[in-house]
């Protein structure tokens, strides 16, 4: 029987009803106490255990966590610490979580990162939308400035900081590492070229660490219990745990903190309880809508961060499952999806500024029983401007992964539906024609 | 206009918070949407005023944003999620049947919005910007309707708690 290892969430179902709160945390889940190990250990040694941990960014991307901070410029000051909750990957819903009810968790893992990146001063840029994601956190940011774990000389150590909740207005493209910068600094927020990389010029063109809630929220895991701990879970080069957003028709939807290594079947059938209502599975999302669709016959491969390169050609992105059965139209998902990313299209680069809104438009006569049986090809003639190969690992003429993304179901449609969508849309096309003939010859007649 | 007494010490404050004050054209923005019911021209002239910025590029940063209501928006911002969880377990009916009863509302404003991150929920839809779901047609009507008799608090439209700060 599958079971969820809980680390970051472990806290949160002890005490569900005040968790929040700094009394409890305090009590019941010593938080802040994790400093005084940090602070002994000193910033390298902080950096070099985090990097034997494994630990990968938890936003999308998977990049190594320590390897992230060892690329700041030595002696170049001042640095910023930047936390990305702007959780906008559809299906993702974790770190919303993790801000409403662990915020002194957050709190603490942003102290010691940012000592150990050695940044005075670091932000948490908050999608806009999590209301009382934000009450809860400036709450537990206003508490750790009262109790001396923010501000001057945390704890006698000598180190300063300054932790600020900004929050966003309502846009994906924050969520970009580089997006986001261009946001905090009153921006439209869009992703710039790189390099520079924001280890270099980030945050007002100056040495920038970007780490997404659920990586920083790991932080004081692994100063308390050691990087052989954390490096000892997981399978491969993904270490640890990370929290799985399951949902769509599935019995429970909800979110599963589980060891990297274990099964897709595990995770949907064992905790989320299967596809509901006794249905049997289509397709499903394995990472965020970014990332290419898988069929059940998948079911059985290990959650592994590396799938890009494998025969899967997916990847878990930001760890969001979605799950459709087998009544669903994958035109109308794709579709949907298509929508999705043609409205957030920041539209700086040309290839996704008009190929987001043309796919969305192609899928829309697909999906309506307007479509051509060349259409399918069409998109993918057109994607291919986007994506060059068309398969993961993406390529992109674009700046930012938006550009891929807006192709990744295109290309799973293609990969796993392609007979039946053709057929689909001979049948429409061959309806319209005689509607055509009767209406015609109907008017010759009059 | 410009800013009042307490709205300059408020905004103050927040630039306050940054390296570089033009960071604060977000936060404030919330102030002055909550100020006036939506980002009025005259709020984009506050905003633009207070950080030495022109007008055009205060606007070029807000109308990115789809938090920022550049017209008359009502008391409740209801926004329901349609993407693909929610699809497929009745968000685009949800809307439409909101969009339907409200359609000659002046205080309630129904919108279609991309995922929420409530998916566990679905379908999903926030009010001011707190989260409810799943619900039913019937059922977000109520709730619409006792956040609009006041039997239930609102927070603004630009999801701060009333009474509290940006």
């Amino acid at each position: 029987m599958a079971q969820e290892t809980p680390v970051v969430t472990r806290f949160m179902r002890e005490r569900p009803d005040d968790s929040w709160q700094f009394e409890s945390a305090r009590a019941y889940n010593a938080a802040y106490t994790r400093l005084e190990r940090a602070f002994a250990m000193g910033p390298e040694a902080i950096v070099e255990a985090v990097q034997q941990s494994g630990l990968r960014g938890k936003g999308g991307a998977g990049f190594g966590t320590g390897q992230k901070w060892s690329f700041l410029p030595k002696g170049v000051f001042p640095r910023y610490l930047c936390i990305n909750g702007d959780e906008g990957e559809p299906a993702t819903f974790k770190d919303h979580m993790l801000t409403e009810r662990d915020p002194h968790q957050l709190v603490e893992g942003a102290i010691i990162t940012a000592y150990a990146i050695q940044a005075n001063h670091a932000f948490i840029y908050l999608r806009g939308e999590f209301a009382l994601g934000a009450d809860r956190l400036q709450q537990a940011i206003d508490d750790a400035y009262a109790h001396g774990f923010l501000g001057k000389d945390i704890g006698g150590s000598g180190f300063d900081l300054e932790l600020v909740l900004h929050r966003g207005a309502g846009c994906y493209i924050a969520g970009d590492e580089t997006g986001l910068l261009s946001s905090l600094e009153g921006e439209r927020a869009m992703p710039r070229i790189k390099p520079p990389f924001p280890a270099a010029q980030g945050l007002y063109a100056a040495p920038t660490v970007v780490n997404n809630i659920e990586t920083i929220s790991t932080i004081p895991w692994i100063i308390a219990n050691g990087a052989e701990w954390y490096a000892g879970m997981g399978v491969n080069r993904s270490t640890g745990t990370r929290i799985f957003s399951v949902s769509g028709h599935v019995e429970r939807p909800g979110n599963y903190e589980v060891e990297l290594g274990m099964t897709f079947r595990e995770l949907i059938e064992g905790l989320a309880g299967g596809v509901r209502d006794g249905k049997r599975m289509k397709f499903f999302i394995p990472g965020g809508a970014s990332s290419p669709w898988l069929l059940p016959e998948h079911l059985d491969s290990p959650l592994d961060m590396d799938y890009a390169g494998s025969e899967l050609r997916t990847m878990l992105g930001s760890g969001a499952i979605t799950v459709f059965d087998e009544t669903t139209d994958p035109l109308l998902v794709s579709w949907r999806l298509a929508k999705f990313y043609a409205h957030e299209s920041c539209g700086k680069c040309t290839p996704c500024r008009e190929g987001s809104s043309w796919i969305e438009k192609v899928l829309y006569r697909m999906v309506n029983g307007q479509g051509r049986p060349e259409d399918l090809d069409l998109l993918l003639s057109f994607g291919s401007n986007i994506v060059p190969g068309l398969n993961a690992p993406f390529a992109q003429t674009t700046i930012c992964a938006l550009g891929p993304s807006t192709m990744s179901h295109v290309v799973s449609l293609d990969r796993w539906f392609r007979d039946e969508i053709v057929a689909r849309l001979e049948r429409d096309t061959a309806r319209r024609t005689s509607l055509e003939i009767v209406t015609v010859s109907a008017g010759a007649d009059a | 206009m410009a800013f009042s007494g307490t709205e300059r010490r408020r905004a103050e404050e927040i630039v306050a918070r940054y390296p570089q004050s033009r960071s604060a054209t977000l936060p404030l923005l919330f102030l002055v949407q909550d100020r006036d019911g939506w980002v009025t021209p005259q709020g984009i002239e506050d905003v633009a005023d207070f950080l030495g910025l022109t007008p055009a590029v205060v606007l070029g940063t807000c109308s990115f944003y789809t938090m920022f209501k550049l017209s008359p928006v009502g008391k409740l911002v209801v926004s329901v999620c349609t993407n693909v969880s929610c699809l497929v377990n009745g968000g685009p009916q949800l809307h439409e049947h909101l969009r339907r009863e409200y359609a000659r509302s002046d205080d309630v404003f129904i919108e279609e919005v991309e995922c929420l991150a409530a998916c566990d929920r679905a379908p999903a839809l926030q009010i001011n910007y707190d989260f409810h779901g799943p619900l039913t047609g019937e059922q977000a009507v109520d709730l619409i309707e006792r956040h609009r008799s006041g039997e239930l608090t609102a927070r603004t439209i630009s999801g701060t708690a009333t009474g509290g700060e940006v």
